[in-house]
């Protein structure tokens, strides 16, 4: 049961990366990331089977930063979007110093 | 301090005169202060004039415009300076002071007979390793000769710059680096070790540096500065690498602790010191192929020229070389070869002198081939015979200068007064100076027959004690025994003997002629000039007639057996516990002359020199003179005389020329603006804008090439963890 877990976590996981990676639309970026997330949260899951509950409450925490991290990942994109009028990552290089 | 105490109480001038022998040298280096602030306290910028415009622009001597009626002439432009007043007391008087201690010294070590060195240490200077250097002064017979000569002759000259130079507006300065010489000429005769000897060596060539380039503000003089500061350069070279050798063979640079026994009597180490030394020797004393630079330091003032370019700073190679006797007494080839080149500068510089017109160029021609004659003298290990010459050398050539001066002071005030600007240094411009200065004119007269070597005047004495010695040498010397580019010594010395009295020969016409076309014959010098033409005031003549005292007597001061007109040879008697050693080294197996061969090479010497004077006396026509402006060039090898043989015009062609090409082409565009500017300091700044560039291209500000980035980052630190 625990190989299966970490293996589809490990899929989830890379699924999420090569979206970041790939993808341009900063919404499917985002998702990609929540994906990762996940990825990670069903791997404290399996590894609470074997090391205690303490794998159980950190995903939890994983969850609540999440939300957050969705809320205010969201609200930036709102904002990117009303400013620059696209979410389309390639034309958005303000990150130079 | 304890070594001092140690090597005071060894020594028996403790407790007389002589421990105040630091003073003699801090006497005038504190005149030098005083008067440098006193040149600083004055208004250079108050206006006077520049000293060059009153002059035609050539190299001539810019002598002020003084005397005593000048200050109220209507147009005299150039003020005194503010502070000509205390200069005056003050830059002979330290230098007065120096002398009167230097006799005290001098009686003293008479009085205690003492034979050993009288050594100073005043601090540890360089305690480097092996080389243990003391700052320390050593007095001894030969220190003490040259120190009264440089106090003695240069008190008499300092006191004839008062009145030559009073009115200059650069006065002060004047003093100033005059009193800075005499210190470091003092420090080089007082010098107990090589470096201590080199600072004073040094120093000379600085303080003649800035006293040719005195009046800095014609061209002329400033290169002719420069001149003379570059080629003692090449000189000073040599003496370096000399010490070097002397140290790392002998692990000591002390004088008293050289042991030359040590160095292989006549091998190639020893050969080879010596001969560095004497580059140096040939820099700082104006011999082939060095010469060069002492006829433009005319340039300067003419008491400098006395002072520096004739009586003291240019025999520092003479005395370095009697210095080093226990050294060059030991290395035949290189003694040889200083006689040889001093006998070529004899006589090569003696012909230039034949033919030139500027009265200074003359004696400064005079003065290379004499210094010539010296080196003879120390090159056949006759050391006190060298410097024997040195001393009456000084006592003559300081009075010639002194004499010129005072021609070219009284010319130049004569000029002054018509407003002309003819060369006041150009004997065609002179004639029958007789008549308005008689005082000069006999003075004259007495160092003419001083220097050309009639008898009983010094330099008969002198010149006869080194002619007689190189002829003695070339039979049962270790000169005689060894060879020089392979001819037998014997040979060579014979061949210097001869070319000594060809010399002698030549400088008893030139020297005749330069006394007939300046004050025998008719004026020249225009009708408006004439009247203003008199003596030099007391200040100039007293001195030239002290040293015109000198050039007669000086001869008794070392009088060989043949003639025992008085005391036998006290100057010899006095040196030998320093040089002694050395000239018996080379004379060991000597063989006496019978009185009788010593009569005739004196009766060979007087009839030369007389046949000079009496040639020049009888060819010469001081009557079909015209003056300088209405002057024919001079054709055929008379031209190539008063050209200098061109030399001047070889040495820039072979050296300076190419030296030039060289550091414009290569050393310039090449390595500086090529090698160095153009790879090391704008590569270096090319590659780190190039670094800068790469990093700068990883900035896009695009988040998916940073997430790249990370992704790799990530995967290399995991696969370097997983395969370690």
């Amino acid at each position: 049961m625990l190989a299966e877990s970490l293996f589809f976590s490990a899929v989830l996981f890379t699924i999420g990366v090569v979206g970041v990676l790939t993808r341009r639309n900063a919404i499917i970026v985002f998702m990609c990331v929540e994906l990762m997330l996940n990825a990670v949260n069903l791997t404290f899951i399996a590894f609470a089977q074997i090391y205690g509950v303490a794998g159980q409450i950190f995903v939890f925490f994983v969850m609540t930063v999440a939300a957050a991290e969705a809320a205010v990942g969201l609200a930036i994109i709102i904002a990117l979007f009303r400013h620059r009028h696209t979410v389309n990552l390639q034309d958005i290089n303000v990150l130079k110093g | 301090m304890l070594s001092s105490q140690i090597a005071a109480a060894t020594a028996p001038l403790d407790g007389t005169v002589a421990r105040w022998v630091w003073l003699v040298p801090v006497l005038p280096l504190a005149g030098f202060v005083i008067n440098g602030l006193l040149s600083l306290g004055g208004a250079y910028h108050a206006g006077p004039p520049d000293p060059g415009l009153a002059h035609s622009g050539e190299a001539e001597d810019a002598v002020s415009h003084g005397g005593g009626d000048a200050a109220a002439h209507a147009s005299h432009a150039v003020p005194r300076h503010r502070f000509a007043g205390i200069v005056s007391v003050v830059g002979p008087a330290v230098l007065l002071l120096a002398f009167a201690l230097t006799v005290a010294i001098w009686a003293a070590m008479v009085q205690s007979g003492s034979t050993a060195p009288y050594v100073q240490v005043y601090f540890p200077w360089m305690p480097v390793g092996d080389l243990h250097l003391d700052a320390a002064f050593q007095l001894d017979q030969l220190a003490i000769v040259m120190m009264l000569v440089i106090t003695g002759v240069g008190s008499l000259i300092h006191v004839f710059s008062v009145g030559y130079m009073r009115d200059d507006p650069g006065y002060p300065r004047y003093f100033a680096y005059l009193n800075l010489f005499v210190f470091f000429m003092l420090v080089l005769v007082l010098g107990a070790n090589y470096p201590i000897l080199f600072i004073g060596w040094e120093g000379v060539g600085l303080c003649s540096y800035l006293l040719i380039g005195f009046w800095f503000s014609d061209k002329a003089n400033a290169d002719a500065g420069k001149k003379a500061f570059i080629v003692n350069r090449i000189g000073d070279f040599g003496f370096l690498i000399a010490m070097f050798l002397i140290f790392v063979n002998l692990k000591t640079l002390d004088l008293t602790a050289i042991d030359a026994s040590q160095l292989v009597e006549g091998g190639p180490l020893v050969t080879t010191i010596c001969l560095f030394l004497f580059l140096g020797c040939a820099g700082k004393s104006a011999q082939i192929p060095l010469y060069i630079w002492l006829p433009d330091a005319m340039a300067g003032p003419t008491p400098v020229s006395a002072l520096i370019h004739a009586a003291t700073m240019v025999t520092a190679g003479v005395y370095l070389i009697a210095r080093s006797n226990a050294l060059f007494s030991i290395a035949p080839a290189a003694s040889l070869t200083v006689a040889v080149v001093g006998g070529l500068t004899a006589i090569f510089a003696a012909s230039i002198g034949l033919k030139q017109w500027d009265i200074k160029k003359v004696l400064a021609y005079s003065t290379v081939s004499q210094l010539g004659y010296m080196f003879v003298g120390v090159g056949v290990g006759a050391y006190a015979a060298g410097i024997f010459h040195l001393v009456t050398h000084a006592f003559f050539k300081a009075l010639l200068f002194l004499g010129a001066g005072s021609v070219i002071y009284a010319m130049h005030e004569a000029y002054h007064h018509s407003g002309s600007h003819d060369d006041a240094q150009d004997m065609r411009n002179m004639g029958g100076l007789r008549a308005f200065m008689p005082v000069t004119w006999v003075v004259m007269w007495v160092a003419t027959l001083a220097i050309a070597g009639i008898p009983p005047f010094a330099g008969f004495f002198s010149k006869d004690d080194i002619l007689g010695s190189v002829f003695a040498r070339a039979q049962g010397s270790t000169l005689a025994d060894a060879t020089w580019l392979g001819i037998p010594g014997s040979a060579v010395l014979y061949a210097v003997y001869g070319i000594g009295l060809v010399a002698a020969f030549m400088t008893a016409i030139y020297m005749t002629r330069m006394m007939l076309y300046t004050f025998h014959g008719p004026n020249r010098t225009g009708e408006r000039e004439r009247t203003h033409l008199r003596e030099a005031p007391w200040i100039m003549t007293g001195p030239l007639v002290v040293l015109a005292a000198l050039s007669a007597a000086g001869g008794w001061l070392n009088l060989p057996s043949i003639i025992p007109a008085g005391p036998v040879g006290l100057l010899e008697g006095w040196l030998d516990p320093v040089v002694g050693a050395g000239t018996r080294r080379v004379t060991a197996q000597a063989v006496e002359f019978p009185a009788s061969t010593e009569w005739v090479l004196i009766a060979v010497a007087v009839a030369v020199a007389a046949g000079g004077i009496a040639l020049a006396w009888s060819r010469l026509r001081p009557e079909s003179l015209v003056p300088k402006n209405a002057s024919a060039a001079a054709e055929g090898f008379a031209g190539v005389l008063e050209h200098k043989y061109y030399v001047d015009e070889i040495y820039d062609a072979a050296i300076v020329h190419p030296t030039v090409e060289i550091s414009r082409g290569l050393l310039w565009r090449g390595i500086d603006a090529g090698l160095i500017d153009g790879l090391v300091v704008n590569g270096s700044a090319y590659l780190a804008r190039l670094t800068g560039w790469i990093g700068s291209q990883l900035q896009t500000g695009r988040v998916g090439t940073y997430a790249w980035v990370l992704v790799f980052g990530v995967l290399a630190v995991l696969g370097a963890f997983t395969l370690k």
